[in-house]
């Protein structure tokens, strides 16, 4: 067997291989004509690698090689820090039959001198690894999924029996901000089923205690919080911010207001409604053609109008079971997750039905209305209306509505 | 005889019960049907003119009976008929302090 030195087996990985110069993979690199892979650590391909480039660390690279280049006539360019890692990695793939390797000569440290083009990755932290670990496993969410996680934000209607579990759940998930709206404080009779608030919370403005209790989750988390009602007059601007819209209002005026802004916005919606053992979930999707997203139905699609005032009996009348919003607000939370992250198959035109006393969980079918006021084939409905009217309470004179603390004008954005 | 599912807010009618077995050649007389046993149910889902109300949705097994034949879709003896009314909770008080 032949002894080499380090320099001498660099000399002959060399002469076996193809090289390229980075002018000439520059004058290439946007006609896509090379799969390039960059084999360097992690912790330098995170600050910087050469835009499109694969990451696949030297010590993986021919374990994964078949998965990013399952044809061995691929032409392949890979490349380290300065050109000797690559150089000894390219004979190996050579070897494994792949014909049309190159390795750039100076790797990416020349690439960067010569001036050209280089991205910085989004990517976790060490601590952010270790917390989203079970989530990166997932071939569904990796840790691509998890970026896009963090860099989504989702605003909850209401911090109560729906938004607590929702909002815990996609805190402790990672989604990067939560937007809160809701003018309530605490009662004591809230907490039978409203995990964000505690004993010590009773008295405090819902969203206080939900920023509190959601840093404590995750303190990668940006907390939004909305002190007012939601109105025609502020519903766009606060939504417009936002991927996805959850709703876990407890009124009917709400749920049309925030399904019209919604489909106005073209935001999708989580929708979700409980009444004493009895749960409904589904997507309310608008159409996004320039995306591939066919859509689905709107909340009036299914319902054009609202019950009569006191025909449907409120949760607070009628009673709730403690549990229930915590199954519900949960799927809705994993219906939000699995449309920012892209996977799955979301609750779009179909309606989930949950009766959890005999525990049956059933879906059902629902489509677009083509009379639908706000989405069908002639929309009627092109802006926020008076929605205390539509559903038959006394239209809205403003000073009920009002947020309590005194702020009239603009949110109240408490942010920690 | 086909099995309809009656929702919550309407289960006060039928003495509690959450599934009503009844006979009937479409779901008009499914719903006449449950009436005459449980009387007050076609009132809470019929308007005066007989139609549906627009807050309420009724599904012939997986679906909603605006994408078949209404009222007039036929029902088989094994369908299971949902009866699916708009329900407003989220569960917090918000309603009752608006309206304080
Ligand atoms: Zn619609």
């Amino acid at each position: 067997m032949s002894r080499l030195t380090r320099d001498q087996l660099i000399a002959l990985a060399r002469r076996e291989i193809n090289e390229i110069a980075p002018q000439e993979l520059a004058s290439q690199v946007d006609a896509g004509r090379y799969a390039i892979i960059d084999i360097r650590e992690r912790d330098e391909f995170v600050q910087g690698h050469i835009p499109g480039a694969h990451f696949i660390p030297r010590g993986f690279l021919e374990l994964q090689i078949e998965q990013h280049a399952p044809d061995r006539e691929t032409p392949l360019v890979i490349y380290c820090a300065g050109g000797v890692r690559s150089a000894l990695a390219a004979r190996n793939l050579q070897e494994m039959g792949y014909s049309n390797v190159h390795s750039l000569i100076s790797g990416f440290n020349g690439w960067k001198n010569a001036g050209y083009p280089f991205t910085v990755p989004a990517v976790l932290s060490e601590e952010q690894r270790i917390r989203y670990s079970r989530h990166t496993l997932l071939n569904e969410i990796g840790e691509a999924g998890q970026i896009k996680l963090l860099e989504s934000k989702v605003l909850l209607i209401g911090a109560g029996g729906l938004g607590s579990p929702a909002a815990m759940y996609l805190a402790a998930a990672g989604v990067g901000t939560l937007g809160i709206v809701d003018f309530d404080t605490v009662d004591l009779s809230n907490l039978q089923r409203q995990l964000l608030h505690g004993n010590s919370d009773v008295g405090r403005p819902k969203v206080d205690s939900a920023i509190d209790r959601l840093h404590a989750i995750n303190p990668d988390v940006e907390v939004i919080g909305y002190r007012e009602p939601i109105t025609s007059r502020n519903a766009r601007e606060i939504i417009r911010d936002y991927d996805v819209v959850l709703n876990g209002s407890d009124n009917f005026p709400t749920r049309y207001l925030v399904n019209d802004a919604c489909r106005l916005l073209g935001k999708p919606l989580v929708d979700a409604s409980i009444f004493m053992f009895e749960g409904q979930v589904t997507v309310y999707q608008p159409p996004i053609p320039e995306q591939g997203i066919a859509g689905g139905p709107c909340y009036r699609c299914l319902y054009p109008d609202p019950p009569p005032p006191g025909e449907v009996p409120s949760c607070a009348e009628a009673g709730v079971l403690g549990v229930l919003p915590g199954i519900v607000g949960s799927l809705q939370a994993i219906e939000a997750i699995k449309l920012l992250a892209g996977f799955g198959e979301p609750l779009v035109g179909r309606l989930l039905m949950i009766d959890t006393l005999d525990m049956s969980f059933r879906t059902l079918n629902v489509a677009r209305d083509p009379h639908c006021p706000v989405c069908g084939v002639t929309p009627t409905v092109t802006e926020l209306i008076d929605y205390e009217q539509f559903c038959g309470l006394p239209a809205s004179n403003g000073h009920v509505h009002e947020p309590v603390n005194g702020h009239v004008n603009g949110r109240v954005s408490v942010e920690a | 005889m086909a099995t309809v599912y009656v929702p919550t807010p309407i289960r006060r009618l039928t003495g509690g019960q959450a599934k009503v077995d009844v006979a009937g050649a479409n779901v008009a007389d499914l719903i006449q049907a449950v009436d005459a046993a449980y009387p007050g149910v076609a009132e809470r889902l019929l308007d005066d003119d007989g139609n549906l109300k627009r807050f309420i949705n009724v599904f012939v097994n997986d679906d909603e009976i605006r994408t078949l034949d209404g009222l007039a879709t036929p029902v088989g003896e094994k369908d299971k008929i949902s009866i699916v009314p708009a329900m407003a909770g989220g569960s917090s008080n918000r309603t009752e302090n608006r309206r304080e």
